[in-house]
């Protein structure tokens, strides 16, 4: 790594959190000024992005090559108080919490109270969201059955294809002209709120150009004053970039990436979308401008390299934008979820990979950065090289790339109606979800706390912790004669409470599309500009809605030591179960050592625990899948925690499977910790019973040792077992490639491990990051070692 | 037919080429003094007493069993679970112990079960058994590994506790009949990994003509660690573990004769 890159590194390492108000006082100045009033929603929407890219401030960093941040500086973070107000107290706690703190200081603070609240207090979308809701949605948040996911954050989910190298901001606005010249006011009820979306789409257009020619004047101005010849012969050249990009298509390699950088600083100043947004296919897309480059003499491998690492280090320089309460529950991390795909298969389904794809895993292996996050896709087609490149990378322990299985994302696309080409061209983003890259909304709605169900069900509806009825009666548990009457109880709490998350959703899903349209990105993702609709209203090409299930191997568990215990062994009656529960298993110690060691458990290939697996499997799944949102797609299931396994886990009583009161839920399709018993290979057979194609994404998490990695035939060992749970239609795997031990170092002198990423759930993060439960279940899960 | 058993481990990656799962029979003739399964000598379900190691802060010892008896069927059932990493892989199934050959009925039983499943077996043996017991597994086992620890057998009878004799003549043998014998050279520091024993070992593998590949098995400490919990008089001591560049001569000196040498199984 060049000086220069360790030095920019370096600064977005020290580099710390802050809340920046700009973005707030920018837009607030616009909304006060009164002409968001004389324009429709989409076009005022439009202007207020105008207006923040014209008067925000810009910044150049010293030696970089990629231009433009978020903020006035790097880890400057916004907010967004359309969407959520911070009040004081918020900000107080996001200032002092332990963990994911961003600083907060006193002009911040003085200008919140002042400027900020004044104006948005109560007409956020996170206000009116909470007051259009229905109570049983509320009951039911409040104890922790379900999560939200846009009450503070803004529908994203989604990627970006590759139709920015082919086409400028200019090509752009021709199109959206060329849609709005077809639209028929005569016959299409709908023409004129198109009429208004394209306008604001165009509006957009202009606002990047001129934000990138902005940065074209100052580099140009820097150069002006530079005395280095090389360094000025640089940013001179940098200059014309911005005066090229984004108003054109980029011809070279170093435009491509400055180009994409626009549109993805572009996206997150909009709004503060989900897993803010990333390039995707990224070795596919750079691969032709690379080649051609370095046949035109135009770029050395050494600058591509140089230029490749200063993107990373962008990504790197903004933080995930704060969250607060049960948001900041969910997903407890300063991860933004760029997941950048390389790998898997062309459109014409061959084989992908190229020198890019080996340049960009260097990139990853040499700046270990927590963001951008990163993924390998594999498919049957893609060369053996491959995966042990990127196996060498994880035996590192930075938990970075994660691995999927282009051979399953591919047929859960299809299956969900997408075309093969789509498909191909598709992946996974945020942790680990699918989606056809710049044609798909896929909105993670939130998480489901499928064993809280269970628990509610064991109290005929009850919540123990509260003592309110909040599910639907379905019969004291003790009256159950057999272990499919309690299924049918628990089926039927399923069903209630997910119909109330899916009303929930719809709700929720109209408030956005009417109050915070996203012309800007819709821009951006097909066929907005076609349908002249937002992405927000259903202008994407496909539209699917998320309900993440946390807990399956929690919820298998549980419901299999029932199964084992009530039923089939007679070890002791419901009464006696729910006493030990309720007790949290004081004075139940045989009873609670022979959960631990004598019933069937989801983790080792068997059948008796795995079969409940594959019917909870089937009730989640038929209860959501296919039920329409209402932008013309459908709701889908996919099985994945963020940190949310600890949050949900926090909420539930003692579980039927020896887990005790708070303690965390297992995590995506991972066993529970500590369950599985017969090593990797009974994981992964387990865990390749749940029906992969039929969801959007699952994430199955390994611990393995590092001697295990230690030599080439240990790594060809690996990769035989990723080939082998992917030829069974596995979605996911990712392997944390550290010792307990270090573990246990890290978390008792924490200022010696600042540096130590660990794998959590879909994501990395800094290990000393993460809060105590979090980091003790990371240490408890199965360190699988070899012989 | 049922046998007697102390484990079967899944993802294997020591025992044969690939992902396999090995099943150790319990039950040896040998009391290897370096032996890092004590447990396995006795061929009866036993009683141990063993110290407690999770107990950090006392020494405490819990009664614990070892061994279970169990039918060819069950086994060739777990087997089987992980075909799909067998066939990923190249791997298969394993069966070690304990000496296998010393429950050979069952054993064969399980060899021929593995051969109408298409899966690859390997034995590993001591080579102390009649050399009809080895004869009759030869058509189902598709690879030995073939422990060989001594040439010099008055060491031979102190360390392992009896003449290699047999073991020896079992070798030449064995190797006649069967082209994928693989001899696994287990290197005790100062008793089979010195020069002088290694030579040895190397002049009888040239001297069969049929050996093209070794596998040698550097010292673990475990054994000391394991024989501590199971009350078994170290006999050996307290070994240091050869450093890299030991492993390395070692594997030049067979390399140098033409052997294949893989390390670590």
């Amino acid at each position: 790594m060049k000086q220069r890159i360790e030095k920019l590194r370096c600064q977005s390492l020290d580099a710390i959190p802050h809340i920046s108000l700009e973005r707030a006082e920018i837009l607030t100045d616009f909304y006060k000024s009164g002409q968001i009033e004389k324009v429709s929603t989409p076009v005022g929407r439009a202007m207020a992005f105008e207006y923040l890219l014209k008067n925000k401030a810009l910044c150049i960093n010293d030696g970089e090559l990629i231009v433009g941040e978020r903020g006035p500086e790097p880890k400057a973070t916004p907010t967004y108080p359309e969407i959520c107000t911070h009040t004081i107290k918020d900000f107080d706690i996001l200032d002092s919490r332990e963990k994911i703190s961003f600083k907060v200081s006193a002009k911040v603070r003085s200008s919140q109270q002042e400027n900020i609240i004044p104006v948005w207090s109560g007409c956020s979308i996170r206000d009116r969201i909470l007051s259009s809701v229905d109570d049983e949605w509320k009951e039911a948040y409040s104890a922790g059955i379900f999560t939200e996911f846009q009450e503070q954050r803004a529908p994203g989910h989604t990627v970006l294809d590759d139709k920015i190298y082919h086409k400028g901001f200019l090509d752009f606005k021709k199109e959206i002209e060329d849609s709005l010249q077809t639209l028929d006011y005569f016959n299409d009820s709908e023409a004129l709120s198109k009429k208004e979306q394209l306008t604001a789409m165009s509006i957009c257009c202009d606002a990047l150009i001129a934000f990138a020619s902005r940065y074209a004047d100052k580099l140009a101005g820097l150069a002006e004053a530079e005395t280095n010849s090389i360094r000025k012969a640089e940013l001179e050249n940098m200059a014309a970039i911005c005066r090229k990009v984004p108003a054109h298509k980029p011809d070279t390699f170093w435009e491509a990436l400055q180009y994409y950088w626009f549109v993805h600083l572009g996206v997150i100043t909009e709004l503060n979308t989900w897993d803010s947004f990333n390039p995707g296919r990224l070795d596919r897309h750079l691969y032709p401008f690379y080649k051609k480059d370095i046949a035109d003499g135009v770029l050395t491998n050494e600058q591509a390299r140089e230029i490749l690492q200063s993107f990373w280090i962008k990504f790197n320089n903004q933080p995930a934008p704060p969250k607060v309460g049960v948001t900041a529950q969910e997903s407890n991390t300063y991860t933004d979820f760029c997941l950048i795909n390389i790998g898997g298969v062309t459109e014409t389904g061959e084989d992908a990979s190229n020198e890019m794809t080996y340049m960009i895993m260097d990139t990853i292996e040499e700046m270990r950065l927590l963001q951008p996050s990163s993924m390998v896709q594999i498919s049957k087609k893609n060369p053996d090289r491959m995966v042990k490149r990127a196996l060498e990378i994880i035996k590192t322990g930075y938990g970075q790339p994660s691995l999927f299985n282009t051979d399953a994302l591919i047929p859960e696309m299809i299956r969900q109606g997408k075309s093969i080409i789509d498909a191909r061209n598709g992946g996974a983003s945020g942790c680990v979800e699918t989606g056809a890259f710049g044609k798909e909304s896929y909105i993670l709605t939130g998480y489901f706390n499928i064993p809280k169900v269970l628990e509610i069900t064991l109290h005929n509806g009850v919540d123990p912790r509260t003592g309110k009825q909040i599910g639907v009666q379905t019969g004291d548990p003790a009256e159950f004669s057999s272990f499919d009457e309690l299924y049918d109880a628990f089926d039927k709490q399923l069903i209630y409470f997910l119909d109330i998350k899916i009303k929930g959703n719809r709700i929720i899903e109209r408030l956005w599309a009417e109050i915070l349209p996203a012309p800007f990105m819709s821009l951006l993702i097909d066929d907005c500009i076609a349908t002249g609709k937002d992405y927000n209203n259903g202008g994407a090409r496909y539209n699917s809605s998320y309900i993440q299930g946390v807990g399956m191997g929690t919820i298998t568990d549980s419901l299999t030591a029932i199964k084992y215990h009530i039923f089939d062994k007679k070890t002791l009656s419901m009464p006696e179960y729910l006493d030990a529960l309720k007790n949290n298993f004081k004075g139940f110690d045989g009873f609670f050592k022979q959960l631990r060691d004598g019933t069937p458990k989801y983790g080792n290939d068997n059948d008796y625990a795995d079969d409940v697996l594959r019917r909870v499997f089937e009730s989640y799944f038929s209860a959501i899948d296919g039920r329409p949102n209402t932008k013309g797609g459908h709701h889908r299931i996919n099985l994945l925690p963020t940190t949310c396994h600890v949050y949900f886990g926090s909420v539930c009583g003692a579980t039927p499977d020896g887990r005790e009161c708070g303690a965390p839920l297992s995590e995506g399709i991972s066993p529970v910790q500590g369950a599985d018993r017969h090593g990797p290979t009974a994981v992964l057979k387990s865990a390749a019973k749940i029906d992969h194609l039929r969801t959007g994404g699952t994430l199955l998490n390994q611990k393995l040792t590092p001697e295990l990695l230690g030599n080439s035939d240990g790594i060809e060992k690996v990769m035989h077992l990723i080939r082998s749970y992917f030829k069974m239609d596995g979605h996911h795997i990712q392997f944390n490639v550290v010792t307990a031990e270090t573990l246990r170092k890290a978390q008792h002198e924490p200022e010696k491990h600042r540096d130590l990423i660990v794998r959590v759930a879909g994501y990395s993060d800094y290990f000393v990051d993460l809060g105590i439960d979090l980091q003790n279940e990371i240490i408890n899960r199965t360190e699988h070692g070899n012989c | 037919m049922q046998g007697i058993i102390f484990d079967i481990k899944k993802f294997a990656i020591h025992d044969g080429p690939g992902i396999r799962t090995t099943i150790f029979f319990k039950g040896c003739p040998l009391s290897c003094q370096w032996c890092h399964n004590p447990e396995s000598r006795n061929p009866q379900i036993e009683t141990i007493c063993v110290k407690n190691n999770s107990d950090e802060t006392h020494a405490s010892a819990i009664s614990e069993i070892f061994g279970e008896k169990v039918s060819a069927q069950y086994i060739i059932e777990e087997i089987v679970k992980d075909r799909i990493f067998y066939e990923e892989s190249g791997g298969g199934a394993t069966f070690s112990g304990g000496e296998p050959l010393l429950q050979i009925d069952f054993l064969l039983e399980l060899l021929q079960l593995c051969k109408k499943q298409g899966i690859h077996t390997a034995v590993d043996t001591s080579g102390f058994v009649p050399f009809e017991q080895l004869e009759t597994i030869i058509d189902y086992t598709e690879l030995f590994l073939y422990d060989l620890k001594l040439i010099d057998d008055s060491v031979h009878k102190n360390y392992v506790g009896a003449s290699n004799q047999l073991i020896l003549e079992n070798f030449r043998k064995l190797v006649k009949r069967h082209d994928n014998v693989i001899p696994r050279i287990p290197l005790i520091p100062g008793i089979t990994d010195t020069d002088e024993a290694l030579s040895a070992i190397i002049t009888f593998l040239e001297s069969t003509k049929c050996v093209t590949k070794v596998s040698l098995l550097p010292y673990n400490k475990l054994v000391e660690d394991k024989l501590d919990r199971f009350h078994i008089d170290n006999k050996i001591g307290r070994l240091q573990k050869q450093d890299d560049q030991k492993i390395i001569d070692i594997e030049r000196m067979f390399s140098a004769c033409g052997f294949h040498v893989s390390v670590g199984g």
